[in-house]
């Protein structure tokens, strides 16, 4: 028989390190259907035919939240034989606030002490057995760091889970809150029973004012009044509301049952280090500094030191490649559109993204570290009052530095972002933060145009790329996104040590979704734009200027007349743009050439109208591989097609401002 | 002593949470759901460089909230104990 576990808990709990641990290379990362929130499952190597599900993050049940709602709609409507309930043992009243909302799910239960080593070496202690008897659920004590007493854990969720051993008491209330409650559930009982849902959770759900539940149940109007009078009666009772009631009774139980079980320093080692270290990290005057030095040298490393040794050495690899293949084709005499579609259509369309393989591995290695070590929560706390005017949390500043690398690791890296809403806007935002591979474009046309003015021009244009963020801020917060803001109420953990486990296991998740990304949409994308840019529309095979990409580009150069470069090779290089921000200089140099063989830029663009030009490049939608990135991440191909709708329009508007502004200030 | 607000609580200073106000919000189902709730022990640790938000430990843990937030929890400073 096929065992389903599921992993629940706090973030910060370690809940993905005793994942990774379980189930090594053995796991696949997806989305739950509809919204953004990560699932991840894996298969469990040390017990045969057991699958494990890693939930998000969570500290409630209550259903505010998108990670939230997935995971309640997961435990009841797609039960696990048994909940694996990681807690944090130094951090242990908050964590167990979960734990007794889960237990009232009737589940077989698991709950699993992480990071007791920690608590242990603060001359700290916990009485596991008195702890098992008063939640009636097995407590196993372990440290998914180094593994210890994961073994020991598998073995009792393997034996709740073939047992179905409930929790035995459900029960942690007293007073008004116990009577209400009771009530409830007296009332609900053969209709919970009839939907198969949680006697004892429906109940403190209903009191909560859960209005899924009272649907799911088909209660009637006279059942409705009958609990709200319930519950009336318990605030009236309690001086209080339910909510407030509720959030006490589980505490209330939580700090007596701690108060008999747990021996611990106010703050252990790692908080009172911790504390130390937010010194320097978070001070007044330093943490913006050291934040910009940080950053500074994750991006120096990155883009030019080892990513860009790699990214060479990988590039040498994939030239070498092609030219065998190309020699062979050649001794094996192949037609030459075929031959002609493998070189110059899969292999370089496919070798230039993959060239990025290499940035984007190495910078996630540098995120995971600042994530797992919990600097990254210092950044959203420090960077925090930035964001807000635009209705985002400091949690989105990195992600969109990022961008200003690349645009398709700034993109990945939202996804750790706590809240679904933050994670869309950031993805919609980050594409304006100018991508290092649009610079080959800037620095061209600066030299052919503005030779002493390069760093006021790209200056501008960096700037220009925050500003059209920034105001697009503004307009999701407002009309899309609106009323919808999750409070900014974030944990500080204490700072740890990444595991190198943790680490390899995100930069291979990162790289192999990104290889998969690469072999399949830009596979396909590189062979049309191939077929596009060597046939004409009756098939036959052509010269670049006569393709079927130039016929579009000459069809679609009037869109571009008012922005002054409604020539058919500057438009012809914007779409061919999308395979890859740097093709937009070959096409140009392609399709430009002047009398000496170099690209004559001038006779397409004024100095004015090159400037619109870089504007636009810099607005408009990115390159397919970011494209097909967000499609990803936000799970969606009408919001794809809209944000793209969205850049487009953008990008042409606010070119045509600049080109009107250029205009009166006299310039050509 | 005389109850105030969270965010206007001097760093360092130890209180008891008397009430979280904003009935109803999400904002104060996740102040409750993070331990914050009437009769804890909270402490504002620090504030963030720009002045905003705050950093505040309760429950043997660190937790950061913007001082809008923290507004709405009224407090009784603790007498201090030296």
């Amino acid at each position: 028989m096929k065992l389903h576990f599921a992993l629940v808990g706090n973030q910060n709990c370690g809940k993905s390190t005793l994942f990774n641990y379980l189930t090594g290379s053995n796991q696949h990362v997806g989305n739950f259907p509809g919204v953004t929130v990560q699932k991840k499952e894996g298969t469990i190597l040390a017990v045969p035919d057991a699958g494990v599900i890693d939930l998000p993050g969570i500290y409630s049940l209550s259903p505010y939240t998108s990670e939230e709602i997935v995971t309640r709609d997961l435990l009841l409507y797609n039960k696990p034989d048994a909940i694996i309930n990681v807690i944090d043992a130094t951090n242990i009243e908050r964590s167990l606030y979960l734990s007794l909302q889960l237990i009232e799910l009737n589940i077989p239960m698991v709950i699993a002490l992480n990071m007791m080593d920690e608590l242990t070496g603060s001359g700290g202690s916990i009485d596991i057995k008195a702890m098992e008897d008063s939640l009636t659920v097995p407590v196993v004590p372990i440290t998914a760091n180094s593994g210890e007493g994961v073994g020991e854990l598998l073995r009792r969720a393997v034996e709740v889970a073939q047992n179905q051993q409930l929790p035995q008491r459900l029960d942690f209330c007293s007073g008004p809150v116990h009577t209400a409650i009771h009530s409830i559930a007296h009332l609900i009982e053969t209709k919970a029973r009839r939907q198969n849902l949680p006697l004892r959770f429906t109940a403190t759900k209903l009191i909560e004012g859960d209005s899924d539940f009272a649907k799911a149940l088909q209660l009637s109007e006279n059942e409705c009044d009958i609990i709200g009078h319930f519950v009336t009666e318990m605030e009236q009772n309690l001086k209080t509301d339910k909510e407030a009631a509720l959030a006490d009774m589980r505490y209330a139980y939580i700090e007596d049952l701690c108060a008999q079980t747990v021996q611990k320093p106010k703050h252990t080692e790692a908080q009172l280090r911790s504390v130390k270290i937010d010194h320097y990290l978070t001070h007044k005057f330093y943490a913006i500094p050291i934040f910009v030095l940080i950053m500074g040298l994750v991006f120096w490393l990155t883009f030019d030191v080892i990513g860009a040794f790699l990214s060479d050495i990988l590039s040498d690899v994939i030239d070498a490649v092609t030219a065998s293949v190309d020699n062979t084709l050649t001794v094996l005499d192949i037609a030459p559109p075929m031959h002609s579609l493998i070189i110059d259509g899969i292999f370089s369309g496919v070798g230039a993204v993959l060239s990025f393989l290499p940035t984007i591995v190495t910078l996630f290695f540098f995120l995971s570290m600042l994530e797992d070590s919990g600097y990254m929560a210092r950044v959203a706390f420090v960077m925090d009052k930035m964001l807000r005017k635009i209705g985002l949390s400091g949690s989105s500043f990195v992600p969109m530095i990022i961008g200003f690398g690349c645009s398709v690791p700034a993109i990945m890296a939202s996804r750790t972002l706590a809240s679904e809403r933050d994670r869309k806007m950031t993805i919609m935002l980050t594409p304006f933060m100018s991508c290092s591979a649009k610079l080959p474009i800037y620095g061209m046309f600066i030299a052919a145009f503005f030779p002493h003015n390069g760093g006021l021009v790209m200056l501008s244009l960096y700037l220009t790329g925050i500003c059209v963020a920034i105001l697009s801020g503004f307009l999701l917060n407002s009309l899309v996104f609106r009323g919808k803001p999750v409070p900014f109420v974030m944990e500080l953990p204490a700072y740890r040590l990444p595991t190198a486990r943790n680490i390899i296991m995100h930069m291979w998740e990162k790289a192999k979704d990104f290889l998969h990304k690469a072999f399949t949409v830009i596979f396909l994308v590189s062979i049309i734009v191939w077929f596009l840019q060597n046939f004409d529309v009756r098939f036959y095979m052509v010269d670049a200027s006569d393709s079927v990409i130039a016929s579009i580009g000459k069809l679609a150069a009037p869109i571009f007349a008012p922005l002054g470069f409604g020539s058919w090779q500057a438009t012809t290089s914007l779409i061919c743009g999308i395979t890859a921000k740097e093709v937009v200089i070959s096409t140009l140099s392609v399709l430009a050439v002047g009398s000496g063989g170099a690209p004559d830029l001038a006779s397409l663009f004024s100095p004015l109208t090159a400037y619109t030009f870089l504007v636009f490049c810099l607005l408009y939608p990115p390159c397919v591989a970011a494209l097909a990135t967000i499609r990803r991440e936000l799970n969606s191909d009408t919001s794809t097609l809209c944000l793209m709708g969205y850049e487009l329009v953008v990008a042409w508007c606010v070119a045509f401002v600049v080109r009107q502004i250029g205009l009166m200030l006299g310039f050509a | 002593m005389e109850t105030t607000t969270l965010d206007k609580l001097p760093l360092g200073q130890e209180a008891i949470i008397k009430k979280v106000g904003g009935e109803g919000s999400i904002l104060r189902r996740r102040l409750l759901d993070m331990g914050l709730t009437p009769r804890t022990r909270v402490m504002v640790r620090k504030r963030a460089p720009l002045g905003d938000p705050l950093e505040i430990s309760l429950r043997g843990y660190e937790l950061t909230l913007r001082a809008e937030e923290a507004e709405k929890i009224t407090v009784t400073p603790e007498v201090s104990e030296a």
